[in-house]
């Protein structure tokens, strides 16, 4: 591969306790590159973003994020992306400006520049008329438009979407799309992203990888994933290599996990 | 500048719920008139004087505990609905997330107690200077600061509400009832009078009736010197512990 790696992850491991939701998976994305990251639940996609966004640290293993490793440098890998959360992260109790404003502030965006941008996005989210609105009054598609254009605020190399698209009308989902499209295209952004959308992933991803019960298990073009399993969609390869049984109870497992820890440490 | 944004939200939010405002107010009062003028004559006839006036700073200190220890914990909030997160993926120390958070609590319950000294003046209390009450706040904010900085260090170790009821009932009230904000220090039974020496709470509240009623029983120098060196414990502990939470 000739392009330069900005996502580097080698022999990666979460263990909570005796559970091990990630598994020594080693990956890498190419700078620029749209790049999704399949799962069933609680597969590890949730607990492997959280580690490349500094959330949480390896058990054992390397990652690298634009050059830095998360657990030595954080902050200057937490200003090389921006991350749109799989449930919402906003602030009820301010407006949507001000949920901007904050997020502009934490990440040293200057003053002109940010308000230049926050009007920007928040037109193009199609919040604008609203700015002054509590986020309590937004509906939950409205919260996820603008975590969007909060995400984009510091305009990112990198931009992690925990399955961003939930819960939103395809209008939205295209035009988010588009505009993520184009924002890769015209500045290069990198994009990393998980979704249960499988057509979503066959559209838009350069690559995909599929992850199940912590490990990596297929990696590549979409093309290759169904040439190599010989099916016709995307969604039909995902199943083949992921198998039809439905493993809700594998997430809470390391959920519950989590959880006890948490108890005991009361 | 980015505590500064942290303070500003912690300032924001608190002006935005007129309901929390007055529900916290609501206590001290209730304790201010029904023990303040329950007592009053009983208290006058013992030789100590106004019970109102000695009621008064133990009140703002009733109300500072709450608030402060309040806004602490409602970091648990922020993790619940997912705000804690983006603090924690934006490029800035944990220690100076958990500053802005607690000097915005601080500032919050500081405004929360001058409130309650203002209603108190309002309902019979007589601070014996001007210049006590405008001293006096600053000593509030220090207080205010020792009890966030232990809220958010209990909210680092929680991870939901359900720890809550307990922590009021075994650790809040307890330091409340305990600090001789409700009855002089002199005098007491010497296992009660240990307790209220290990209390922080009894030093503002001392510090507080030295500025107001010019009474003190540890003596003002004292007060501060065992607040000052509390809050930099608990601050140290709180940013310990706030740097080890995992979402």
């Amino acid at each position: 591969m000739d392009r330069k790696q900005i996502i580097t992850v080698k022999n990666l491991t979460k263990k909570f306790g005796d559970v091990t939701a990630v598994d020594d998976i080693s990956f890498s994305v190419g700078e620029g590159e749209i790049f999704a990251f399949l799962g069933p639940n609680g597969a590890g996609k949730s607990t492997t973003i959280k580690i490349l966004t500094t959330l949480l640290t390896p058990t054992t293993g390397e990652v690298s994020i634009n050059g830095n490793d998360p657990t030595v440098n954080p902050d200057l890998v937490r200003r090389s992306f921006g991350i749109v959360f799989q449930d919402t992260s906003l602030d009820d109790e301010l407006t949507a400006w001000e949920n901007m404003e904050f997020h502009g502030v934490l990440y040293d965006v200057p003053k002109k520049l940010r308000r230049e941008r926050i009007e920007q996005l928040l037109k193009f989210v199609e919040l604008w008329d609203r700015k002054d609105s509590l986020v309590k009054e937004f509906s939950g598609g409205m919260k996820r438009r603008l975590e969007i254009a909060r995400g984009l605020l510091h305009h990112p190399k990198i931009i992690f979407l925990d399955e961003p698209t939930l819960g939103l009308d395809p209008q939205t989902r295209n035009h988010m799309w588009e505009y993520l499209k184009d924002l890769n295209k015209k500045e290069g952004t990198t994009i990393f992203f998980t979704t249960h959308y499988m057509e979503e992933a066959d559209r838009i991803a350069d690559r995909i990888a599929i992850i199940d019960h912590g490990k990596i298990i297929a990696s590549g073009t979409s093309r290759e994933l169904k040439e190599k399993t010989g099916k016709d969609s995307l969604e039909d390869a995902f199943l083949s290599l992921t198998g039809n049984t439905i493993r809700d109870d594998s997430a809470s497992s390391v959920d519950n996990m989590r959880a006890h820890r948490r108890m005991w440490k009361r | 500048m980015k505590i500064y944004i942290l303070w500003l939200r912690q300032i924001k939010r608190y002006l935005r719920s007129k309901s929390r405002i007055l529900g916290s107010l609501a206590q001290p009062l209730l304790f201010l008139l029904a023990m303040g003028y329950g007592f009053g004559s009983v208290f006058q006839r013992a030789g100590e004087g106004n019970y109102i006036n000695f009621l008064a700073p133990g009140i703002i200190g009733m109300s500072i505990i709450f608030t402060s220890v309040f806004t602490g914990i409602e970091i648990i909030w922020d993790r619940q609905f997912g705000f804690l997160k983006e603090m924690m993926v934006a490029p800035m120390s944990r220690l100076n997330i958990m500053i802005g958070r607690t000097v915005g609590g601080a500032t919050v319950a500081t405004m929360q107690g001058v409130i309650v000294l203002f209603l108190s003046i309002l309902f019979g209390f007589h601070p014996y200077s001007v210049v006590g009450i405008f001293l006096v706040i600053p000593v509030m904010f220090l207080v205010a600061l020792l009890f966030t900085a232990l809220g958010t260090m209990i909210a680092s170790l929680l991870d939901d509400m359900q720890g809550f009821q307990l922590i009021m009932n075994f650790l809040i009230m307890p330091l409340f009832f305990l600090s001789g904000a409700l009855f002089p220090l002199d005098g007491l039974p010497k296992a009660l009078s240990i307790i209220a020496k290990l209390d922080p709470l009894s030093y503002g509240v001392d510090a507080f009736r030295s500025l107001l009623i010019n009474s003190s029983h540890y003596g003002l120098g004292v007060d501060l010197v065992v607040l000052s060196l509390i809050t930099a414990i608990f601050l140290g502990l709180g940013g310990y512990f706030f740097k080890k939470i995992q979402i």
